[in-house]
């Protein structure tokens, strides 16, 4: 479980973050949502340690990030796997070696062990016959499926997913979301996901954190989401008439 | 201040950039891709430029020291002592600066606003040391190589125009090669072109490293890489000379 308190981050003088004040549950998709702008990338760079937040803690399995020594701390980064939003894989490196980097530069494991490593998290995001291939060769579903393999190689505690679904279509959006959901419940991850696509928050959203204007606004689950009264929270689900129209048959069909 | 400020950013970078490698066989396997990407890559280049520059020096040599009161083994000499003392350290390096300079900086730039830097920061690596130490390295073999190798070509540029040109008797022209030679001379041209690897590589790659934005910021931080390392490279120049020279 990751838990932050009291989370507090400024830019020139100018609160990005305020009192945030939330909880990542273990074994489950834990989704971030809010409008472009409204603090949600920092908040995950500060709990991916990319940014070191002015005030407050974040806490992994009750190890205060902030607190922790140079070595306790790399500790818990090998515990991390991320998903970059432009999926960040090395331009020069093969998709095998894309995978295979964290198990070669933080691992001693043998070029075997390493090789089947490879092999079993890439055929576990359906990839099982991309491993020559350089990332500018395959599209962009396939690269967020690479990068979701790097991310699982070393069997992260925690994964980071900032917005997976960026820059891709509905129906790649959705074979992302799944994997991301089944590797969550296989692996017993905890999961946090960066996003503003209410698909998403429907499909895997177990766990959704709102954060408006740098603060904590709401926090429920995705069924919750759509009969809650507040109004900022309506306002971004409900933004478009598409999203208003299929929301309210789906909660007409539950009732 | 902000020349102050560059330059204490740069040098705290370089205390991030000279750390142990995490994992040797990796490095070394870096450091030999690095060796091809940036030196034998510049080989063909470094040979058209060493060429051309001996042969025009020669006979502009000739030109200017045309007088019954000069030997015209001279020319030869004097030749020599310009492409081992200037020309090829200098020159060749300040071409490298632009060559070699940009693709450092617009290689890591690129990495950094495409995330894949903070990639390998957030697997607990240290991604200066790891992306920019192999380059450093790199240059540092592979520089002083090439002005070696430019040298050679200069001199065979300068025979070339006496030979095809008629610009001297080649006999008087090699005699002029052979008289007054120090080692001296070579030590201080190779230990220039080490100082001035280490400038260019490390420059770009800083500069590269402080990218922030998007392609237009790739593309001033490689602008900045080669202006940067080129006045570097000069002012070094100066203090070399004077200190080996002077």
């Amino acid at each position: 479980m990751i838990e932050v308190k009291n989370l507090y981050k400024t830019f020139d003088g100018r609160d990005v973050l305020t009192d945030i004040c939330t909880q990542f549950e273990e074994g489950k998709t834990n989704l971030i949502i809010g409008q472009s702008g409204s603090g949600k990338t920092v908040l995950m760079k500060c709990l991916i340690g990319l940014y070191r937040a002015e005030k407050g803690s974040i806490l992994y399995s009750g190890r205060d990030i902030n607190t922790l020594d140079k070595k306790e701390y790399q500790q818990i980064q090998q515990e991390m796997g991320i998903l970059f939003q432009g999926s960040a894989l090395f331009d020069s490196m093969t998709v095998r070696e894309n995978v295979m980097f964290p198990l070669t530069m933080l691992t001693d494991k043998s070029e075997k062990e390493k090789e089947d490593r490879v092999n079993f998290c890439l055929e576990r995001v359906n990839l099982p016959n991309a491993h020559n291939l350089y990332p500018s060769q395959i599209s962009g579903g396939m690269k967020k499926r690479v990068a979701i393999a790097r991310a699982i190689a070393l069997n992260p505690k925690y994964l980071f997913c900032d917005e997976p679904n960026s820059g891709l279509d509905p129906k790649t959006s959705l074979v992302i979301d799944k994997l991301i959901y089944e590797i969550t419940k296989e692996f017993n991850i905890t999961t946090v996901v960066n996003t503003h696509d209410m698909n998403s928050v429907m499909e895997i959203g177990e766990s959704v954190s709102f954060i408006y204007q740098g603060k904590l606004w709401w926090r429920g689950s995705n069924n919750e989401i759509l009969k809650t009264d507040n109004a900022e929270v309506h306002d971004f689900v409900y933004a478009s008439k598409y999203a208003k129209a299929m929301f309210a048959s789906q909660n007409n069909l539950k009732e | 201040m902000k020349i102050l400020e560059f330059i204490g950013e740069y040098i705290l970078f370089m205390g991030r950039v000279f750390q142990k490698p995490k994992k040797l066989s990796y490095f070394r396997k870096q450091l030999s891709t690095e060796i091809i990407n940036l030196g034998v890559q510049s080989l063909l280049i470094v040979a058209i430029i060493s060429l051309f520059m001996g042969t025009a020096l020669t006979i502009q040599t000739a030109l200017q020291t045309e007088s019954p009161w000069i030997p015209t083994w001279t020319i030869g000499f004097v030749v020599r002592q310009s492409v081992v003392l200037e020309f090829s350290p200098t020159i060749i390096s300040l071409f490298l600066a632009g060559k070699i300079g940009s693709n450092i900086a617009s290689e890591i730039g690129t990495m950094k606003v495409t995330e894949q830097i903070d990639a390998i920061e957030t697997m607990g690596l240290n991604s200066a040391s790891h992306l920019i130490l192999p380059k450093i390295v790199a240059c540092s073999i592979v520089n002083p190589i090439l002005v070696t190798f430019s040298i050679f070509l200069c001199l065979f540029g300068g025979w070339c125009a006496c030979e095809f040109m008629g610009t001297l008797p080649p006999e008087q022209y090699m005699d002029g090669l052979r008289s007054f030679f120090r080692t001296y001379d070579i030590i201080y041209a190779l230990v220039k072109t080490f100082v001035f690897a280490i400038i260019i590589s490390s420059i770009s790659g800083f500069c590269g490293y402080k990218t922030e934005g998007g392609a237009l910021e790739v593309g001033k931080a490689s602008t900045q890489a080669v202006v940067n390392s080129s006045i570097a490279l000069l002012f070094f120049n100066v203090v070399l000379t004077q200190i080996f020279l002077g």
